[in-house]
């Protein structure tokens, strides 16, 4: 009986054991390849020319060049157009969600803003060029609407479904005893919602728009879509920009292996990558404060 | 005769379908103290917290009868609660300080309340924290965050808090729980410098406590009120054996 239950325990801690193992190789096993790879890269090209202004035109027939400068500044560009969207529509949507809208409603809201997560990126690009694309192209006066700012607002609504329910969790974890701490001196409902309950789950709402956006990096398909894919240094949200990700789907197919352009690609999903883990770990960081500190 | 400031008729209180309070009558009278005594679980916190209208968060609660305050009535549904809990502070049964500095703590309500001039909220913090009898011990620290502060140090930041707005009437559910005897000592010795100000109700376990500072003492038993008047002649000669046997530690 005894030893029965024993080896289950022991068989469960070993196989829990083992998946983190899996995980946490699988991790450092792409690491590794893209390290190896991008290695290859920064020999041929030289760490200052992969990270300078220079263009990125590495097909070209004479003197190919590899900046990847422009790249990452189309992806800064899209991803903090993009946050600027989605953090105030989201949190404010958790708000409303959790605190001020009656049950109906908010029974009503949460399908949809789930509903939300489930548009393929194929389709949302899709949205950004017949859609958001000629509305933006009209209401600024622009020849096209392919540009950061269709990326970033589609990016937002990718990003959204995440922020909301991230921070609707954060917002109900908020504990009672302090809103009725707050009730009790006579502050009314507004009052203590922006004075009392805001505050107390600032950092919670910070992990949950990192997480957010973190993940809509990643989506390569809608930015390759709607951002118009010029590889110029962009000069606002008007610009039509490349990203990292769209860089790396477009070229992948069509580039010979082994070329120094094949290495590239590397060192491209190689930064890539570097960015999305630091956002990760510095949301998980923002987190477990917050665990801590509700302890 | 002695002005009552509240007055509570016939109240009835269900959480659910239970019945909590059943029938509670009692009237209270202006700058007094007034105990409320009773075994856990008959409905002390439950009777205060209907006084300043903190049942309005939970839908589940459902009150009839009447509370006067000042004769208009505090459940009536024209009444504004948020006016009327400006008039009646309260301090709960576990500590709840805002997870802010100890200095936001106190310095909220008074902003919430019109407090505009800084040399103004500075004075008014520094005398509610030293009528708490907390100053001492945070005076140097005031910036430091409330949650570090032991549970005794954040129930006198509580009650600070709730004097700093100068109510009329201060609700206190077992504000002396958490406190080493020097302490309640020294809350009730502020409790009894407050009287001249404010008309106090107190929860409390503590009968020596009731008896000490109390002017008047309600004993509750199983949602009714089954004695209320002077303390002195409550602990000397209950009216009702229930309220003896009680008192004498001959229960259950
Ligand atoms: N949210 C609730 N829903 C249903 N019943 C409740 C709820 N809160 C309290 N009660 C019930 O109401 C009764 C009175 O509770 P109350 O908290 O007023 O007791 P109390 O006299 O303050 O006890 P204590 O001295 O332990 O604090 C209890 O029997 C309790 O079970
Ligand atoms: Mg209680």
């Amino acid at each position: 009986m005894t030893s029965r239950r024993y080896f289950w325990n022991r068989f469960f801690e070993k196989s829990l054991a083992v998946s983190a193992f899996v995980s946490i190789a699988t991790l450092l096993g792409i690491f590794l390849l893209l390290a190896i790879h991008s290695w290859r890269a920064f020999e041929r090209i030289g760490l200052g020319e992969f990270f300078s202004l220079n263009a990125w035109n590495p097909a070209a027939y004479d003197t190919p060049s590899y900046g990847i400068g422009a790249l990452l500044l189309g992806t800064a560009l899209t991803t903090l157009g993009a946050t600027a969207i989605a953090a105030p529509i989201g949190v404010g949507m958790a708000f409303f969600l959790s605190e001020i809208a009656p049950l109906w409603l908010r029974n009503l809201l949460k399908p949809i803003v789930e509903l939300m997560a489930a548009v393929p990126s194929v389709v949302m690009g899709f949205v950004g060029i017949v859609l958001v694309g000629p509305f933006l192209a009209r209401v600024f006066g622009l020849p096209n609407g392919l540009n950061a700012l269709n990326g970033s607002i589609l990016l937002a609504f990718m990003a959204l479904p995440t922020v909301i329910s991230i921070s609707e969790d954060v917002v109900q974890a908020v504990p009672r005893a302090y809103k009725e701490a707050s009730y009790a001196l006579g502050a009314n409902r507004w009052e203590t919602l922006t004075r009392v309950t805001l505050p107390a789950c600032y950092s919670g709402l910070l992990a949950a728009i990192m997480l957010g956006v973190g993940r809509a990096i990643g989506e390569t398909m809608t930015v390759l879509m709607a951002t118009g894919n010029a590889t110029a240094i962009p000069q606002g949200f008007f610009s039509s920009v490349r990203t990292i990700t769209a860089t790396v789907a477009i070229e992948m197919g069509e580039v010979p292996t082994g070329t120094t352009h094949y290495y590239a690609l590397f060192a491209c999903a190689l930064v890539l990558f570097l960015i999305t883990l630091t956002i990760n770990f510095a949301a998980e960081r923002v987190a477990a404060r917050l665990r801590k500190r509700g302890q | 005769m002695e002005k009552h400031l509240l007055q509570i008729e016939d109240l009835h209180l269900y959480a659910g379908s239970k019945h909590v309070l059943k029938g509670i009558s009692m009237n209270i009278p202006e700058h007094q103290i007034i105990a409320l005594i009773g075994p856990s679980g008959c409905g002390k916190t439950m009777l205060l917290r209907s006084i300043n209208r903190m049942h309005d968060l939970n839908p589940d609660i459902r009150i009839e009868g009447r509370i006067l305050f000042k004769g208009k009535n505090v459940l009536d549904r024209h009444t504004d609660p948020v006016q009327l809990r400006r008039q009646i502070g309260m301090v709960f049964q576990k500590p709840n300080p805002f997870p802010k500095s100890i200095f936001k703590n106190v310095e909220y309500g008074l902003k919430i309340n019109g407090m505009r001039h800084s040399a103004h909220i500075r004075d008014a913090v520094e005398n509610s924290l030293k009528q708490s009898h907390l100053w001492d011990e945070v005076k140097e620290e005031l910036d430091k965050s409330a949650l570090e502060l032991s549970g005794g140090q954040q129930q006198r930041l509580c009650l600070a808090r709730a004097i700093a707005v100068a109510p009329e009437v201060i609700l206190l559910d077992e504000p002396c729980s958490a406190l080493d005897p020097i302490s309640t000592a020294k809350v009730e010795e502020t409790l009894l410098e407050l009287k001249q100000l404010f008309t106090i109700v107190i929860v409390t376990h503590n009968l020596q406590q009731a008896r000490r500072i109390a002017d008047q003492t309600a004993f509750m038993y199983l949602g009714e009120l089954v004695e209320y008047g002077p303390t002195v002649q409550m602990f000397e000669q209950p009216q009702q054996e229930l309220t003896y046997n009680y008192l004498h530690g001959h229960f259950g």
